[in-house]
């Protein structure tokens, strides 16, 4: 690990410098493994946040009390520490520039990380391809990338962004208050006419929520890829 | 909503299908063995709690693969899945880059 950065007062990145990354797409995740001195291992996928970048990748990882691998690399792992990982893995969810558009990208809370890898990647290439992103978080303060997101939007290039705060807003908010709905999705989503791509990522009753209401207005299933997560972990 | 949120997708069997098979079979299609339906096994409804991982069918539910590992050794089970579908990977013929 080369470096950290805490996005929030529980989600942390962390830059890793893997020797011989053979490079990634944005939406692709990494096995990390973890192994006690009895031998004991536990093992988790974790989204890459970041377009391919030489030998750095950045996952960004939420510290969840229970949780078995989280609170030892959101919490124990100091630079210069090693962790055992493989990838990149995945070629379902990902997309990139090339693949066009119009995309719609859905998150709930952590669920942000594969989709900001698609969102970094685009600015990265100077994309003009219309993308609009909906974040669903608790609070504010849990807000990942937030300061970035703005910045992007700001642009004004065809990047759009939208949030939704499920557990109280500050003063003077203006973005949504309440959990991601088929009232919320109509409102973002593109016409169904537009034939986008839309990918969801988030936990699975998120996920699963925002399907069937995307479904229920007349996306095809076919053209929404979703992806869960849990505190179960992947793998 | 669901009534069981336990569940993860193929997504997270990518790692550990890709010690296996040469190819992502992330998105190869697999036809289900009792529906008959054709997904990719990013769609299937992955279970992570059991020793191993158990995907099933995220049609009918019925279990397509089981994977367990030891530390030596990996075990896989494709009961469900009637066939796989995926792109050939490039020939083997440019030499590998430096």
């Amino acid at each position: 690990m080369v470096a950290t950065l805490d996005e929030t007062p529980t989600v942390r990145t962390l830059s890793l410098r893997v020797p011989d990354w053979p490079g990634h797409l944005p939406g692709q995740h990494v096995d990390i493994r973890l192994t006690a001195p009895d031998g004991y291992t536990a093992q988790r996928g974790y989204s890459i946040a970041t377009p391919a970048n030489g030998e750095r990748i950045d996952v960004t990882v939420e510290r969840l009390e229970d949780g078995e691998v989280s609170p030892y690399l959101n919490g124990e792992l100091v630079v210069g520490d090693q962790i055992e990982l493989r990838g990149p893995i995945g070629g379902y969810f990902v997309w990139e520039p090339s693949r066009g558009g119009p995309v719609l990208l859905v998150a709930g809370g952590t669920g942000v990380v594969p989709l900001m890898a698609m969102v970094r990647e685009r600015a990265r290439r100077a994309s003009t391809v219309p993308v609009r992103l909906l974040l669903s978080a608790r609070t504010f303060a849990d807000l990942v990338y937030r300061d970035e997101l703005d910045r992007l939007a700001a642009a004004d290039d065809g990047f759009s962004v939208t949030y939704a705060l499920t557990r109280g807003a500050p003063a003077g908010w203006t973005g949504h208050r309440r959990r991601v709905d088929e009232a919320m999705l109509a409102e973002i989503a593109w016409p169904v006419e537009a034939g986008a791509q839309t990918f969801v990522c988030g936990s699975t009753p998120f996920v699963e929520a925002v399907t069937s209401g995307l479904v229920a207005l007349g996306h095809p299933a076919a053209s929404i890829r979703t992806e869960r997560y849990g505190a179960a972990g992947a793998s | 909503m669901t009534s069981d949120p336990h569940y993860l997708d193929g997504n997270a069997l990518g790692g550990l299908l890709g010690e296996v098979f040469a190819a992502d079979l992330t998105t190869a299609t697999a036809t289900c063995a009792g529906c008959g339906s054709v997904a990719p096994v990013a769609v299937m409804h992955v279970y992570v709690d059991a020793p191993g991982a158990v995907g099933r069918c995220a049609t009918c539910g019925i279990v397509h693969v089981r994977v367990v590992q030891s530390a030596e050794r990996t075990w896989l089970d494709l009961r469900g899945i009637r066939a796989l579908e995926m792109p050939r990977l490039p020939p083997p013929t440019s030499p590998p880059r430096p």
